[in-house]
């Protein structure tokens, strides 16, 4: 910044005055009107924006259903069928709430492995990659908060499995559980912490979001083909040009997750949770909610249990890591012939770790999962950093431009 | 590129799978009005459902969830609500004496359940609690069905099968044994309108009672559903003309 730049003149005197005093209206005509694009992107770039909206929408939806939800042990199942049954349009909320809940990481997972796909971590967005798992962190634990609330025997259990995991840290393991949960066991004061930190995370999340895209705007978005914008005519501005392609793809969105929301409200949660929390009675199989199962996978792969929450807690702090783990000056996987089937294996083997996950950790499934976590870490630790030795990468198009040149040949 | 959706299409073609896969036994399927994009309630078969829950089910289940004016939504006229709760006794107070007492219950008041608490109702059951059945239809895997079949799935046990004390054979409750007797015979219940009352029918509209119990918003969710869906197809029909018009110079 070099000091009060001469400022924008607009014919609106209200907005000149803002202006003069808060370049903000600049700031917004800039980063979201004639913000470029280049003009190659597809409709994976739309994800982010999706994600978004997703997550207004979630934050708005949450409020009111705050309004009439009550944290205690002895009232929390029934607030929430009060909710559904009593509140006007309570129902439509909480589907709203829950089942977006589940689509947020749908889009997420497609962003991120869209990320992975194309390269967009590489150098100059490095950083950009590391808030956007942040962000991914801060909704895993925000989810697993949320899914408390509910109070329902998968709550309950859940909470119980989860928050045990910490008791495996040797010396501070059993103090640190407690101090967690407020109690020896999941109670009355674990309710209520975790209403209060579900209600805040959503908005320290929104904080990331803002200087995860704050940073993208500073190099401009990648794109499929994974090279550097050369000229103007690479690009599209954002308004209108992207603005209709985004609303195209959330019109598109908005059919499915009311599909869902509508005409099968419950396909996605567990039966068990319309069952109110009883400590007495275990639940025959405890399953985490469906984005989380292959990090539960990997947790139940490992024989010992530090070791397990070990390896889990690795398999997503090595993602801070890929922009330096990859060592490969092309970004994008279309033309890189050898890295591009490793990366299609990885996300058939992230989808497989969920599957098995959700079943009982025995027999066939125990195997799976266990090669599911070496198939893992040795993409991140030996095929990522060394498989440019042996890689020929095809030649990248010169310009944006000159894709479609050829293409119109 | 196009090996990309391949597989995300291939993701969400296995995803469906999940659920699919997840239930454990095969329950044969039974047609209700209540399903598909349209589906709605039988205000008959629901009051029907009512008089069944009431004379065989509330004897040892709550639903404690459930207000007698609820029962408006299901037909039934105010005065008809105000009788059916008068037949119900609640605790109230304390008066301005500080007494507790006795009074006959309101519309406003919740469903009386048959057991003070649930100490009770085990006690009462052979140690067996009965299940609140306001959304039990939800709490189980395909729950409509489930509840129809396992009502109908009393049978002889095999000969080579001890069934345990207090116990009853049943082909659909998991490991085959049931701490609920039978509740379901043939005309165990007669229907004021003359409907066939075989243990099918009674079966069924119980079923359709307890899953309006369980989603009493299924029509109104149905219906705005379409509405929604239909509004987000016609404004993308536009904005997928108006961006093709747009980006057609770009290309």
């Amino acid at each position: 910044m070099s000091g009060p730049a001469e400022p924008k003149k607009y014919k609106n005197p209200v907005l000149n005055w803002i202006e003069f005093r808060l370049p903000i209206i600049s700031y917004f005509e800039r980063e979201y009107g004639d913000y470029p694009m280049p003009k190659n992107c597809n409709y994976f770039w739309s994800f982010g924006a999706l994600a978004t909206i997703i997550l207004v929408v979630m934050i708005v939806s949450g409020i009111f259903l705050a309004m009439n939800y009550t944290p205690h042990t002895d009232m929390a199942f029934d607030s929430v069928e009060r909710i559904m049954r009593d509140v006007n349009y309570g129902w439509l909320l909480r589907y709203i709430h829950s089942n977006g809940a589940a689509f947020f990481f749908i889009v997420i997972y497609i962003h991120i492995l869209r990320g992975m796909y194309y390269g967009s971590y590489k150098y100059p967005r490095e950083l950009n990659w590391i808030l956007g798992v942040f962000i991914y962190l801060l909704m895993m634990a925000t989810s697993f908060l949320g899914y408390t609330l509910p109070w329902g025997q998968m709550s309950y259990w859940g909470a119980t499995v989860i928050t045990n995991l910490f008791s495996a840290i040797p010396i501070i393991g059993e103090g640190l559980k407690t101090w967690l949960l407020g109690d020896y066991t999941v109670g009355n004061a674990t309710l209520n912490r975790f209403f209060a930190l579900h209600y805040v995370l959503p908005f320290v999340i929104f904080g990331v979001v803002a200087l995860h895209v704050a940073a993208v705007h500073v190099h401009g978005s990648n794109n499929p083909a994974g090279i550097d914008i050369k000229s103007k005519g690479d690009t599209v501005t954002f308004f209108p040009y992207m603005l209709f392609k985004d609303a195209l793809a959330v019109c598109a969105f908005g059919v499915l997750i009311s599909a869902v929301i509508f005409f099968g409200p419950n396909l996605m949660a567990e039966v068990d949770n319309y069952i109110p929390a009883d400590p007495l009675v275990t639940p025959a199989h405890i399953v985490p909610n469906w984005y989380l199962a292959p990090f539960y996978a990997i947790l139940r792969a490992v024989p010992d249990k530090l070791g397990g929450v070990l390896l889990m807690f690795g398999a997503i702090a090595i993602l801070f890591f890929l922009p330096w783990l990859d060592r490969s000056k092309v970004r994008s996987c279309n033309y890189r012939p050898m890295y591009k089937w490793f990366m299609m294996l990885f996300f058939v083997n992230f989808f497989i770790l969920g599957y098995v996950g959700l079943k009982p950790a025995e027999g066939l499934y125990l195997l799976i999962a266990r090669l599911g976590l070496i198939y893992y870490f040795g993409f991140f630790l030996i095929i990522t950093p060394f498989i440019n030795w042996i890689e020929k990468p095809k030649t990248l198009p010169a310009s944006i431009s000159d894709i479609y040149l050829g293409m119109n040949k | 590129m196009k090996i990309f959706i391949l597989f995300f299409l291939l993701f969400f073609y296995t995803s469906n799978l999940f659920a699919a896969e997840s239930s454990t036994k095969s329950l044969p399927q039974h047609e209700w009005s209540f399903e598909g994009i349209t589906g709605t309630f039988d205000r008959g078969a629901l009051q029907r459902g009512y008089q069944v829950y009431s004379e065989v089910c509330s004897g040892c289940h709550s639903m404690k969830l459930l207000y007698y004016r609820d029962l408006i939504d299901i037909g039934f006229s105010e005065d008809q609500v105000k009788a059916i709760a008068s037949e119900f006794t609640v605790i109230d107070g304390p008066n301005d004496e500080g007494e507790m007492f006795e009074r006959d219950a309101r519309p406003a008041d919740r469903f009386v359940s048959p057991y003070l608490n649930d100490n009770e109702a085990r006690a009462n059951n052979n140690g067996a609690y009965p299940p609140d059945l306001s959304v039990i239809t939800k709490a189980k895997k395909d729950g409509a069905n489930y509840i129809y079949n396992l009502l109908l799935g009393y049978k002889d046990p095999p000969a080579d099968m001890e069934v345990g004390e207090g116990m009853y054979y049943n082909i659909y409750m998991a490991g085959n044994q049931i701490a609920m007797p039978q509740p379901i015979y043939d005309e165990s219940v007669d229907y004021a309108d003359g409907t066939n009352n075989s243990a099918e029918q009674l079966a069924e509209d119980l079923v359709v009672f307890l899953t309006w119990a369980a989603e009493p918003e299924l029509e109104v969710r149905k219906n705005l559903g379409i509405k929604v869906i239909l509004f987000f197809i016609i404004l993308g029909f536009i904005i997928f003309l108006a961006k093709n018009r747009l980006w057609r110079e770009v290309h």
